[in-house]
């Protein structure tokens, strides 16, 4: 082996390193990226909600003057709800918003008239979508997340993302009070 | 996710080269038996095959939903069918929303075409909107874009295509067989005698025609049903819900409608089988989908989650098939976040509960067109609603004022009043 030949495979191998460095790198950065458009995602379909709740709230109080608290509840709700930032705080008031919505769907079955309005029946599905989409993008954030905090903590992909600043992203977690509460039970 | 594209292209590239080795072989066994050159027979085959996949590649999408005659609608056609469809084309993290397509047929059915997921298409069939619920339409899209997703849609028409030329040259070969008789049997004569190996051409020749097409049928449907199972289980991941999906199936398989505008080639594209018989129960050769019995009791057997995982084992057990349905380090990496999905239970009521409600005012008059919306438009929504109204068994009178009487079908009376003019007309 001649001095030439040591050198040669010491530049291969040095290749195929920061070859391999660069592709773990550019894996991190896509996922990374996957998080950030799940998000947006999930962002647009939020924003469709809040956009569609004063509709809703004109449609009902038409029928149901009377039901004020549960409209107001839904308004203050909402108004909650476009002030949050954050997976974590958005989390919270969007659960929230969900549990005041349902209330007022349950509500609304006791006027005839209100269930058989045009625009009510489309208001509701329109919601009733949105509500879909918010948890299928959930969905499809927390799962992005997962992958991309799985990349950033086993070997060998932690070390570069611990050299390049890649840091755990949040999970995306709406809190309904009644999927939270422990169910009681006695004898 | 990923690893099932990789998987299945692998598998589909697998089939394609078998598919194009049969397609060469019979080409040129065909050439050296009527040209007495096997370089024409691939030749010819080569060409039918290249102007078949440059059709299918430009236009593919457009001729498949012309064919079933699928209309294109927009959200205001049919607002919850485009929901659906958005809301899956988000579960599966779609790069674009496919477009959505509604034939006018009363038999339930649904397809997914496309060669790219950025460039794809759902539609169902009017009887389909009218016999699900949303869960379960939900459910069936959620299935078709799970064929897209999952890159079948691309290879099944890829693989039809080469079925297609194969059909077609042994159809061209048997046709001059029977009038021309070949020139290899005048040339081996004035030879004075081939031997042996002209015998055993002739005879592969002869086998080739009859075996090859059945041989690319066969390929052809065992890949489409392996696709099911897989589409299926995409489904179940994408809305965390097999149940929607499997109570649709059952709605549909026994559904005694049989489709209108379908024929040999379409007919593995549809979620279930336009054209299989009633109650089959067993995966045969030649079924293009797996019986609905076992997609329904997978589905059903997945207990307590909707992952890969959970679906490969209910896979196995209802099936009794040992191999895995997918690929291992799929199965490996964590099972999907099992979410609670039903955020709002109550949905719209149904097309049908419309119906009931309409039932007793009588009769319904189609609004007037919206003031400041293109008239083609309005045109195609009408279209669509009527086509809807239609498949469920009402009848159209037209009235003189120009609004457009639609009677329910268990609507009693001799003479209905038109609710705008005010004018009587009898039904017969």
């Amino acid at each position: 082996m001649t001095a030439l030949t040591v050198l040669l495979l010491m530049l291969i191998i040095a290749a195929i390193l920061v070859f391999w460095v660069f592709s773990l790198y550019n894996g991190l950065v896509r996922l990374r990226n996957a998080v950030k458009n799940a998000w947006s995602q999930i962002d647009v379909q939020l924003k469709r909600r809040h956009d569609l709740i004063p509709n809703l709230v004109e449609t009902v109080k038409g029928f149901a003057s009377h039901e004020k608290d549960t409209l107001e509840r839904v308004i203050s709700a909402r108004n909650f709800a476009m002030k949050a930032s954050g997976p974590a705080e958005a989390g919270k008031a969007e659960g929230a918003l969900s549990g005041a919505l349902k209330s007022l769907f349950a509500v609304s079955e006791a006027y005839p008239d209100l269930k058989a309005n045009q625009n009510f029946l489309a208001l509701q599905e329109e919601l009733t979508s949105t509500e879909n989409k918010i948890a299928f993008s959930r969905q499809a954030y927390n799962d992005s997340v997962m992958r991309y905090n799985n990349k950033t903590e086993v070997v060998p992909s932690n070390i570069i993302a611990g050299m390049f600043g890649f840091k755990a992203a949040e999970f995306f977690e709406i809190e309904l009070p009644e999927e939270r509460a422990v169910p009681k039970v006695s004898f | 996710m990923w690893e099932i594209i990789q998987s299945n292209k692998r598998k589909s590239l697998l089939l394609v080269f078998l598919m194009a080795a049969l397609l060469m072989l019979i080409g040129s066994t065909f050439g050296e038996y009527f040209a007495g050159s096997y370089l024409t027979g691939l030749f010819i085959a080569f060409i039918i095959w290249i102007i078949l996949s440059l059709v299918a590649y430009f236009q593919g999408k457009n001729i498949f939903l012309s064919i079933s005659g699928a209309k294109k609608i927009s959200k205001d056609d049919h607002p919850r069918l485009f929901n659906i469809v958005e809301e899956m084309k988000i579960a599966s993290a779609l790069p674009a929303m496919p477009d959505v397509y509604i034939i006018d047929d009363p038999a339930p059915n649904a397809f997914a075409v496309g060669r790219t997921p950025e460039d794809a298409a759902v539609a169902v069939t009017t009887g389909l909107l009218n016999v699900l619920n949303r869960d379960e339409l939900q459910g069936v899209v959620a299935h078709e874009i799970g064929h897209i997703v999952n890159r079948d849609t691309m290879f099944m028409s890829m693989l039809a295509i080469m079925l297609g030329t194969i059909v077609m040259l042994a159809e061209i070969a048997r046709r001059s067989l029977f009038f021309g008789g070949g020139r290899r049997r005048s040339r081996s004569s004035s030879r004075g005698g081939g031997g042996q190996a002209q015998i055993v051409i002739l005879v592969v020749g002869l086998l080739l025609m009859i075996l090859a097409p059945l041989l690319a049928r066969l390929i052809y449907l065992a890949a489409s049903r392996k696709r099911e199972y897989l589409a299926d289980a995409s489904a179940a991941v994408f809305t965390r819900y097999p149940e929607g999906l499997a109570s649709a199936l059952e709605k549909i398989s026994v559904s005694p409608v049989k489709m209108r505008k379908v024929n040999q080639a379409t007919a593995p594209m549809f979620i279930i089988n336009p054209m299989q018989k009633l109650h089959e129960s067993k995966d045969s050769l030649f079924s293009t989908h797996p019986a609905s019995k076992n997609r329904i009791g997978i589905l059903r057997a997945m207990a307590g989650g909707s992952s890969y995982l959970n679906y490969n084992q209910a896979y196995q057990s209802v099936t009794t098939d040992k191999h895995s349905l997918i690929p291992k380090s799929v199965l490996k990496s964590p099972p999907a976040m099992d979410e609670k999905k039903k955020t709002a239970e109550k949905s719209q009521p149904d097309m049908t509960q419309m119906i009931t409600r309409t039932v007793m005012t009588g009769a319904i008059i189609s609004d007037s067109a919206k003031p400041n919306e293109p008239e083609n438009h309005v045109e195609r929504v009408r279209e669509t609603n009527d086509a809807l109204w239609k498949s469920q068994g009402y009848r159209f009178i037209d009235c003189n004022c120009g609004a457009k009487l639609k009677v329910p079908p268990d609507y009693k009376r001799q003479n209905v009043v038109c609710l705008r003019c005010h004018e009587s007309h009898s039904i017969k």
